[in-house]
Order: C-alpha cells, then structure tokens, then sequence
C-alpha cells in the first residue's frame, strides 16, 4: 500500500505568539519551527501500516525551501521518501488542497493520511477540500483505522464519543491524538533521512495555480483578561465566588 | 446576499450548536434559511419555524438518513448551487468540522474556520491558539464557514412562521455510517453547562477523577479534562478542553491540578470566571486564572464541596 502523507512546518506551538506591531502577521524572530504535531501522528499511523502490510510511506511537503527541514524531520520517522513543493506565496488550505491533488495525481496512493489541523492556523480544513476536490470518501479525526479489502472502518473522535465509518479506498483520513503513540526519530535514523530522496518542484512544475480563497487581512490581539488574585483559603474562594463573582 | 444555516441534530434531537449558529447567521445580516438532514429531520424543521428563517430545509431521505460528510456536502452544495446563498455557516462541532471543508472543496469556496464576529463583509476568527484574532477575507463568490458557539448566545425563537420545504438528498455509497459509540453521562454537555469542573494531570488516579465528579454533581457542572488525563484514559476523548479539544466558555471554569499550557487555556480563557487548584503556585494556569488557591486538590475539593454545602 502506498500512503501519501502531508507534513506542514509550524512555528513551536509551546511557545506564546508575538504579534508583529502593525498586525501584519507574527514576528517569528527566535521561534524555532516544527512538523505540525499532528502529523507526526499521521506519520506513525502510515509507517505502522507499512510495517505490518508492506509498501511505501511518501510525504509532501508545501512552502518555503525551509521546509526541507521539516521534510526531513518526518522522513526521521520512517517515511521513503518526499515532496517539497516550493513557493514563497502564502497559500490558503484551498489552495493547499489543489497543491495536494496535484501531487495526489503525480503518486496515486491507496491512502492520504494527514494531521486533524495545523496548530498554526487551527484551520481543520485543508483534508476535507482534498477529498472534496479528488471526489474521494474522508475520514477525519481518527481514533482508529482498520485496513481491509479495499476499505477502511474508521473510529471518530466527535462530540459526545466516538462514531465508526467505513470507506472505500483510496480515501483521506485525518490523525487525531489517540490514533497512536509517534515515535521518536533515533540519531541513526536522523542521518539516515539526510540522504532521502526528495523531490523538489515548483508550483509550475505541478501545473497547478494554486490560488487562495481567503487572505488574511490582519492579525490583532485578543482581549485580556484583567489580572485575577491569589485567595488565601478555601473559605476566602468561596466567600468570592458567591459574593463578588456571583456564581455560586 | 443570504445565507444558509446548517442545522445538526443526532438520532433525532437538534443539538445546542444549533441555535449559536442561527445567531451568528442574524448577526451577519440579511437573509437566511436553514437546512437540517437526517432522520427525525421533519419535526426538527418544524421546531424551527419560528426562528425568523426564510425557508427551513430537511430529508429525511435514506440517502442522509444518517451522517455521512460525503453525502451531507453533496446535498448541501446541491440547495447553494439551486438557491445561491453567499454565505454557508455550521457550528464548529467536529460535524461542522468534518463536512464544511469538504463542501468548501465541492463548491470552490474559500472557508473560515471559527468565526467569532463580523467586520463589515470579512469575518474574525482566532489563531494561534486564541493568542491572535485575524481578519478574514472571502474572495470567492460564497463562503463557507465554522461559528464557535461560544461567541454566539444560542438564538431564541422570534415568531412569525418559516415555510418549511423539502431539499434533494444525494447520496455517496462509498462511505458508510457504522455505528455512534456515545460517552454514557447523565451530567450537562460541555458546551452547555454553566459550570465546568476540569481535571489535570494533578488529580492523579482515578480516585482523584472521583472527587473532581463529585465536585461537579454538587454544582450541577459538567466535568471536562486536560489532555493528559484523557490519554492516560481517565476520561473519555470527548471530555478534552482545548484549542485541539473542546472550546468552551461557561460562567464559571474550576480548573484542578491544571498546569495551563497554552493549547488547555486556548480552550477555556474565555469562560467568565476561573478558578485555578494548583500546588504550584508557578503554575501559568493562575496567569489566566480570576481566582487562585496554591494548595492540594485532594485537601481543597473536599473543603470546598463542605463550604458549598453549607450554604445550601
Ligand atoms: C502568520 C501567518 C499569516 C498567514 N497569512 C496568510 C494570508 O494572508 N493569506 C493566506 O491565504 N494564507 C495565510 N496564511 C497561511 C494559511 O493560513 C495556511 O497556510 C493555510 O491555511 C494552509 O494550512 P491549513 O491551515 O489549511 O492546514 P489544516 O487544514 O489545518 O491542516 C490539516 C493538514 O493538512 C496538511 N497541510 C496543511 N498545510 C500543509 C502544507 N503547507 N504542506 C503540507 N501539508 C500541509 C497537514 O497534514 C495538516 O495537518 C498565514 C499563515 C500564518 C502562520
Ligand atoms: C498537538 C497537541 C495538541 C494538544 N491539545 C491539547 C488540548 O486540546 N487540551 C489540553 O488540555 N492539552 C492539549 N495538549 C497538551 C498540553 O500541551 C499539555 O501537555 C496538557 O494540557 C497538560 O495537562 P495538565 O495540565 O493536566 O498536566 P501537567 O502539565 O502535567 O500539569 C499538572 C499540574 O498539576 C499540578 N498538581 C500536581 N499535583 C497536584 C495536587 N495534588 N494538587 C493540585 N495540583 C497538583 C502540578 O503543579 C501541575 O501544574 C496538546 C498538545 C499537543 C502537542
């Protein structure tokens, strides 16, 4: 089975955003960048079907030449081989979605296994276009993905529990947190995707426009909350809550 | 300029996200209709009639008896390509979350995920973890778009009558509804109750979960969690609050044993007012919290549930 796998390049999610002053986007300045952690899941789950059934794990990457790093970071975890699609546009996940399909056609895989969002843009979308685009059945937020004959059943983390589907393949399924432990890429195999192979073209190359939908107009901070305090006892707590705050 | 609002309801009953998404669709402006798919889906479209919609939409159709995204976004794109709504809205339930997109794609249309407001024809949504809110333009002749529910106070019904219609159902036989595997809980929903009562990774055990319940039944709150304890399987997954969980904003968030990383606060900084129990008094969840109390959950919980008592 072939597994197409796309790994997004985020600034580090546990470090607090700085907006740039004039709102125009974030001052990445000292922030280090990695493959979106869902992904990694997304990752886990491919190289584990590979391991057990056999085939070839490919990602793909879309963005700046920095996100060979990131290519490489995921081909660290058990990945053939990779894509970057380069481009210096900011692309929307519609945009991202055709960049996908474009890439789709190129490997025809049995299977696009991707993150349930970006933790960037936490847009949770550029999947769903894929499939949407390609005409083929999604299954987002997987907790668990059992293989069978030309078909996937699919638990869902959703609102209120899970739900099970099933679908034919080739199909797009999205990793959420408990689909899996990822592993971590050991020294050897960190050198080891050094010398992997890995595709570089441009959107052109593709023969795809890519344009975004939507564009970001600006970025502004949110309101804050006014400073809270420190009570003394669980008596004071209450005495809050019930008195000044007026919720108990 | 109108817009369509997508309804949800599961096995039968419309669900709370509902309601926020019909007033985020008045607050937008203008015109709007509502379509709700599914079994039950008739006397749903009927319960909102009066809701100041231009027609009420439903199928209850084999075809979208029950959800699939596959045949719900080909229905949906079906209705915007006959009626030529400029605007598609759902509730950013994993539901909203799952089919929105995957209409987006059908009818090449650019998507906002999350909107918490409108500024004249773009929209606002967060990013980063609620650490920025962006502003949002759609270049393309519709849009489609996830409302948090927590920015939108559920509407209520306005009077005057809807007309109610059918719509056409397609279908996709190549995806398949199995089965709903629901948390069994008689507490209030996360994202209705008034009062959320969290567990992190400081109750411990399962005896610490206890106590958090315990606390939780006494205020009549729903019990919600931090990551940790979801995956270390003290809690069911749907419990999780957070930018990557459940986004919720109730009057009053209890949050226990909680260090406050940035993707459980992303979920929960917008509740009226928090309550930090944390031993740590570094702990970055009393950065956000209105009220804090540096002690142990297990010695704190018990207290506060006697004070509580006592004032009943
Ligand atoms: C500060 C900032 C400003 C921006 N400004 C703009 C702007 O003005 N206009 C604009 O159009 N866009 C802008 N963007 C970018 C845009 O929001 C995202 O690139 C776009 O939304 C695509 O990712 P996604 O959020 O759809 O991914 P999601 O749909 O959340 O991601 C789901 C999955 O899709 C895959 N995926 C997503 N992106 C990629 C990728 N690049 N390569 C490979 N796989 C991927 C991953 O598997 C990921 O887990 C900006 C982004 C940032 C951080
Ligand atoms: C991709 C991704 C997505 C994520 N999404 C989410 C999400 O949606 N929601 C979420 O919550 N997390 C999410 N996380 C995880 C997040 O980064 C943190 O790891 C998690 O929130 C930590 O949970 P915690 O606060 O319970 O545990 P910890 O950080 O371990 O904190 C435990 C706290 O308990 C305190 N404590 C210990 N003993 C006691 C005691 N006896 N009494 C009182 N206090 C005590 C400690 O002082 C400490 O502050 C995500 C992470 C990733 C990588």
């Amino acid at each position: 089975m072939k597994i197409l796998v796309p790994v997004r390049r985020v600034p580090n999610p546990d470090i607090k955003v700085r907006l740039k002053s004039d709102g125009s986007g974030v001052d990445t300045e000292g922030v280090n960048f990695l493959v979106n952690p869902f992904d990694e899941y997304a990752i886990e789950e491919a190289v584990q079907i590979v391991e057990k059934g056999g085939g070839e794990v490919v990602l793909v990457s879309i963005g700046t030449a920095d996100c060979e790093e990131t290519l490489r970071a995921g081909l660290a975890l058990g990945a053939l081989r990779g894509w970057l699609v380069e481009t210096d546009e900011v692309l929307d996940s519609a945009a991202i979605a055709d960049v996908l399909a474009a890439v789709f056609k190129e490997e025809s895989p049995d299977l696009v296994i991707t993150g349930k969002q970006s933790v960037d843009t936490d847009n949770n979308q550029a999947a769903q276009m894929l499939a949407a685009k390609l005409d083929l059945p999604q299954a987002c937020f997987a907790f668990k993905v059992e293989l069978g004959d030309g078909k996937a059943t699919v638990e869902r983390e959703i609102d209120g529990g899970l739900d099970v589907k099933e679908i034919s393949l080739p199909a797009i399924i999205t990793a959420d947190l408990r689909l899996n432990q990822p592993r971590y890429a050991a020294l050897p195999q960190i050198m080891k995707a050094k010398r992997k192979e890995v595709k570089k073209v441009s959107l052109g190359d593709l023969g795809v426009e890519a344009k975004s939908a939507t564009k970001i107009l600006g970025l502004a901070q949110p309101p804050a909350r006014a400073a809270g305090q420190i009570v003394g006892s669980v008596e004071e707590l209450v005495d809050k809550l019930v008195n000044d705050a007026k919720v108990l | 300029m109108s817009t369509l609002v997508i309804a949800e309801s599961r096995q039968g009953d419309l669900r709370a996200a509902t309601y926020n998404t019909i007033a985020a669709a008045k607050a937008k402006g203008g015109d709007f209709d509502i379509l709700l798919l599914g079994s039950g889906s008739a006397a749903g479209a009927d319960s909102l009639k009066e809701f100041g919609a231009g027609t009420v939409y439903y199928s209850e159709a084999d075809a979208v008896a029950e959800y699939t995204a596959e045949s719900y976004a080909k229905t949906a794109a079906a209705l915007v390509g006959e009626k030529g709504y400029t605007a598609v809205m759902m509730g950013a339930t994993t539901t909203g979350k799952d089919m929105i997109p995957r209409l987006g794609g059908l009818l090449g249309a650019g998507m906002v995920s999350d909107v918490i407001g409108f500024d004249g024809a773009n929209y606002l949504r967060p990013m980063f973890a609620g650490n920025a809110i962006a502003t949002i333009e759609v270049n393309t002749p519709v849009a489609v778009m996830t409302v948090r529910e927590t920015a939108f106070d559920a509407a209520a019904p306005s009077g005057g009558a809807s007309a109610v219609a059918e719509a056409a159902a397609v279908g996709d036989d190549r995806a398949k509804f199995i089965e709903y595997r629901l948390t069994e809980s008689s507490r209030p929903d996360l994202g209705a109750a008034s009062i959320i009562v969290s567990a992190g990774r400081g109750v411990k055990d399962a005896e610490g979960v206890k106590q958090v319940e315990a606390l939780a039944d006494l205020l009549g709150a729903a019990v919600g969690a931090s990551r940790a304890v979801v995956d270390e399987g003290l809690l069911p997954n749907d419990l999780q609050v957070g930018q990557t969980g459940k986004i919720v904003a109730p009057d009053l968030y209890i949050a226990c044993g909680i260090s406050g990383a940035i993707q459980h606060v992303a979920g929960m900084k917008d509740s009226k007012v928090i309550v930090a129990i944390n031993k740590d008094e570094e702990a970055p969840i009393f950065e956000v919290a209105d009220y804090g109390l540096v002690a142990d959950f297990a010695k704190a919980v018990p207290e506060f549930m006697e004070k509580v008592k006592a004032l009943k």
